[in-house]
């Protein structure tokens, strides 16, 4: 078993794996649907790798943090669905 | 083209567009010649602010008589115009500015726009991202947002309904009065307007226009950040002194939740290339006034070029040096707010009628006479 | 930040980009005495190709030049985004914390390449992703294990994927590949010339266990609520239906040529321009790896010592890699030839399929406008945040539109750091 951390996604206190990116923790994590589009339909991450933006997130209150590119830090505070 | 039209139009541009649709509707038979995309030129470089202003008394004359007839238009606008009648607030610094600021308000509520002096926790509270403490704010809560490139084709779609054609991606080389020539083929018709904006002089020589650089940085989706357009009273002053390099604060909310920041101005001939000096001073002006911007995400930078004259005034009306040559260009940085003023103007000319406006401040021979003076 | 102070790094050569290419131009530059900066979106170099969380992941040839950059003396920069450059050799980087100047003589760009997506219905249900999403997830540390997996699209990633997803548990029922047998067997028949390639090939067959791999078969449509439970699939003749939890599909990879249109340097059928020396047409700036025309990590890292040593002015090593590089080109030709994309992929999209994802901009919209300046104008497709990266290549390869103008900044910059972005006096 792999070193866990705890995180807050939408309020809810979530254990992920240590030293994933953000984006495969809330995958893991049940939470496909990082955010909902400018016309209202769910999106979730297609590229992985910060070029298609459709993995946007808030986290610690700073909107449009792209989740593949973040490390999961213990503690932080993801809201996703925005 | 089937038969001779009544008038060709040069440019596509929300003035050109404007135009087209005043004549085609007045029964003209009109054609648009467009040298790119309809709409795609200084008209989709700008913020679409609708803004009454008072630099001079035409120049509110224009602007105020033109935010009337947006407020009309504004109903039936689709929603792609993205039409927001957000108002503008203007703020001032320093208590230095503060009769500047009664100034200006006694200006508008003299001459009938409703215009309401906040002091410094009346503007903290219209615009909650200020830094406080400023000394004072104006709002002119008539004044509104658009997006021209839409406002544009929506024009241009219905001077087609009342037989307007429309040429993209058509350049005029050479006017020659009533003439246009267009890729060696001469088209005549009634008349000319000469509404190519910043290259209006290329086709015109002696036209007192030069291209005027702008930059804008759009942002992505804050909804709320900001709620009015957000200009700072030396704005004016920037835009008023033609010859140096300046920049402004101004902010406007887009109906998207986006943020467009300006403004520069600056005398470079055509070169459009972003310049980042000039791009970081003007967003550093922009933090004085809404410190939150720093952290917000910037999409895009672009430029575009103002149609300026030397009297900040535009060209409307007959260009007398050559035969059935009509002039609707020089909007500087008012050409959005001021295009369907001037398209009510040149129409009313052109048919022989008296304009509810006095068009003398804005014809074209007047500036032509001082800049050869 | 607003008072314009922003820290500055000088080097003799800044690196864009730390995969393959970017690795192998830093540690002959490096290497040759040059102070290198190495600039990288990862939280540590490797790149897509070489996306690790521990070395132990990775092939022995990535963890040989891993060492080597960590010994070179290279500095490093993860975490750190490329939002602006000017060809005299300065970038605007923005990374944790606050924005950065990096001021160099000469660059490399080693900007990788992004994969190709062509929109059909269906395509922005989540837990669709790419084929190198799926693999970028999963060497994030997504374990996808017990899922349901459709992999479909094209090129030899496929088979790579499929195999990953399947080692780490995930139950993969298809891999489609577009092409036709007819199109790549004549390919693998003439692998026995790249021995190691073929021997790749066949561990990842014996890898995915029971999945059916389809030649000529592709997605036509996906379904599901809020996220997507089954694939459409279709081989021109029968169409049927897979039930998925996820499904990965792409098309081949897109060079990300962005950084050297904003520098000027030359791109021709969307690969940027060089010479022998990796030297693009602005002088003083190099391009290595797949911006140049995809290859894989093979030309990559030739080109990348190639850009290294020619930076550092060791002609001789520029020469002697000329032949292996060219070995190494024309297996990758002949790998894009076999793969070609299919007719039917144009005609994929419906009206309502959304392809501007960020502007939520659908099909039917799209095909009344000419171009995609017109697009962008009046549809808002492009305007997004993601710049055009994701739609552009499609409507290219749907409608024929070319790309747009490349314009700072070359990706999304906070507000403070294009504040900071203040030329040396003088300079225009």
């Amino acid at each position: 078993m792999s070193e866990q951390v705890e995180i807050q996604v939408n309020g809810k206190v979530v254990r992920v794996r240590a030293g994933v990116s953000l984006a495969a923790a809330l995958l893991d994590a049940g939470e496909p649907v990082f955010r909902r589009s400018v016309g209202g339909s769910p999106r979730g991450p297609l590229c992985g790798m910060g070029v298609c933006f459709e993995c946007r997130v808030t986290i610690d209150g700073v909107a449009h943090r792209r989740a593949c590119l973040e490390p999961v830090v213990p503690g932080m505070k993801v809201v996703t669905g925005g | 083209m089937s038969r001779r039209p009544d008038a060709i139009v040069v440019g596509a541009g929300i003035v050109g567009a404007a135009c087209a649709e005043a004549l085609a509707r007045e029964g003209l038979r009109v054609e648009v010649l467009e040298a790119g995309i309809a709409g795609g030129g200084t008209t989709a470089a700008g913020m679409g602010h609708i803004v009454v202003m008072d630099d001079s008394e035409a120049q509110f004359a224009l602007t105020s008589y033109s935010r009337r007839l947006w407020s009309e238009l504004a109903a039936e606008l689709p929603e792609n115009c993205e039409f927001l009648p957000c108002g503008t607030l203007w703020v001032a610094e320093e208590e230095a500015q503060l009769e500047a600021l009664r100034a200006k308000a006694a200006f508008y509520t003299a001459r009938g726009v409703e215009a309401e002096l906040l002091d410094a926790r009346g503007v903290a509270e219209a615009e909650p991202n200020l830094r406080t403490p400023l000394a004072g704010g104006l709002l002119v809560a008539g004044d509104g947002v658009v997006y021209p490139p839409a406002v544009a084709r929506y024009l241009l779609a219905r001077a087609r309904e009342h037989g307007a054609g429309l040429r993209e991606g058509c350049r005029v080389e050479r006017i020659e009065g009533r003439a246009v020539l267009v890729g060696g083929e001469r088209i005549e018709a009634g008349l000319v307007v000469n509404a190519a904006g910043a290259a209006a002089a290329e086709l015109t020589p002696g036209l007192p226009i030069m291209p005027r650089k702008g930059h804008l940085v759009v942002t992505d989706r804050y909804p709320g950040f900001c709620r009015h357009q957000v200009v700072e009273l030396g704005y004016l002053k920037s835009a008023h002194v033609l010859t140096s390099e300046s920049v402004a604060f101004n902010v406007q909310p887009r109906a998207t939740g986006q943020l467009l920041i300006g403004s520069s101005r600056e005398l470079v001939g055509w070169d459009a290339a972003v310049n980042r000096r000039l791009v970081g001073q003007m967003l550093r002006r922009a933090i004085e006034f809404m410190p939150g911007l720093a952290s917000l995400k910037a999409l895009r930078v672009w430029t575009g070029f103002r149609p300026a004259t030397p009297d900040k005034l535009p060209l409307i009306g007959r260009w007398e040096e050559a035969d059935g040559l009509w002039i609707a260009a020089g909007h500087e940085g008012l050409g959005i707010t001021t295009a369907l003023g001037t398209a009510r103007i040149l129409a009313d000319l052109v048919l022989g009628r008296t304009p509810e406006l006095d068009p003398a401040p804005y014809a074209p021979g007047r500036v032509q006479a001082e800049a050869t003076a | 930040m607003a008072d314009g102070v922003v820290s500055r790094i000088e080097a003799d050569v800044a690196v864009v980009g730390a995969g393959p290419a970017g690795i192998a131009a830093a540690v002959r530059a490096a290497e040759s005495g040059l102070r290198v900066v190495v600039v990288d979106e990862g939280f540590r170099p490797g790149g897509q190709i070489w996306r690790h969380r521990t070395p132990d992941a990775l092939p022995p040839v990535a963890r040989r030049w891993l060492g080597r950059l960590e010994r070179s003396g290279a500095r490093v920069l993860c975490q750190a985004t490329v939002v602006d450059a000017a060809p005299e050799g300065r970038l605007t980087v923005e990374q944790p914390g606050a924005p950065m100047i990096v001021e160099a003589g000469k660059l490399v760009l080693a900007t990788g390449a992004r994969e190709r997506y062509l929109p059909f219905p269906g395509w922005t249900l989540p837990n669709t992703v790419g084929v190198g999403g799926a693999q970028a997830l999963l060497k994030a540390g997504a374990s996808f294990a017990g899922k349901r997996v459709v992999v479909a699209g094209s090129g030899p990633l496929l088979l790579a994927v499929a195999a990953g997803l399947a080692e780490a548990g995930a139950r993969v029922a298809v891999v489609a590949e577009q092409a036709p047998a007819a199109a790549v067997l004549p390919f693998l028949v003439g692998l026995w010339r790249w021995p190691g390639k073929l021997l790749q090939a066949a561990g990842y067959r014996a890898a995915l266990g029971g999945a059916r791999y389809a030649w000529g078969t592709w997605v036509v449509r996906a379904s599901g609520d809020d996220v997507v439970r089954e694939v459409t699939l279709t081989d021109g003749r029968r169409t049927w239906t897979e039930p998925c939890d996820l499904l990965c599909v792409g098309y081949g990879l897109v060079p990300n040529t962005e950084l050297a249109r904003l520098l000027g340097c030359a791109v021709e059928g969307g690969r940027v321009v060089v010479d022998r020396r990796q030297e693009t047409t602005v002088r003083g700036v190099y391009c290595a790896g797949e911006p140049t025309g995809i290859g894989g990590a093979e030309v990559a890292l030739l080109e990348g010592e190639i850009a290294g040593y020619a930076v550092a002015g060791r002609e001789g090593e520029v020469t002697s890699r000329a032949t292996a590089l060219a070995r190494a080109r024309r297996f990758a030709r002949r790998l894009e030839a076999a793969f070609a994309l299919r007719e039917e992929l144009r005609r994929l999209p419906d009206d309502e399929t959304i392809v501007c994802r960020c502007e939520d901009v659908c099909y039917g919209r799209l095909r009344q406008e000419r171009s995609a300046r017109s697009a962008k104008l009046f549809t808002r497709a492009g305007m997004g945040p993601c710049q055009g990266r994701i739609c552009g290549p499609a409507l290219e390869f749907m409608l024929g539109w070319p790309m747009q103008t490349v314009r700072a900044p070359v990706a999304p910059a906070t507000v403070a750091t294009l504040s900071d972005i203040e030329a040396p006096q003088g300079a225009a």
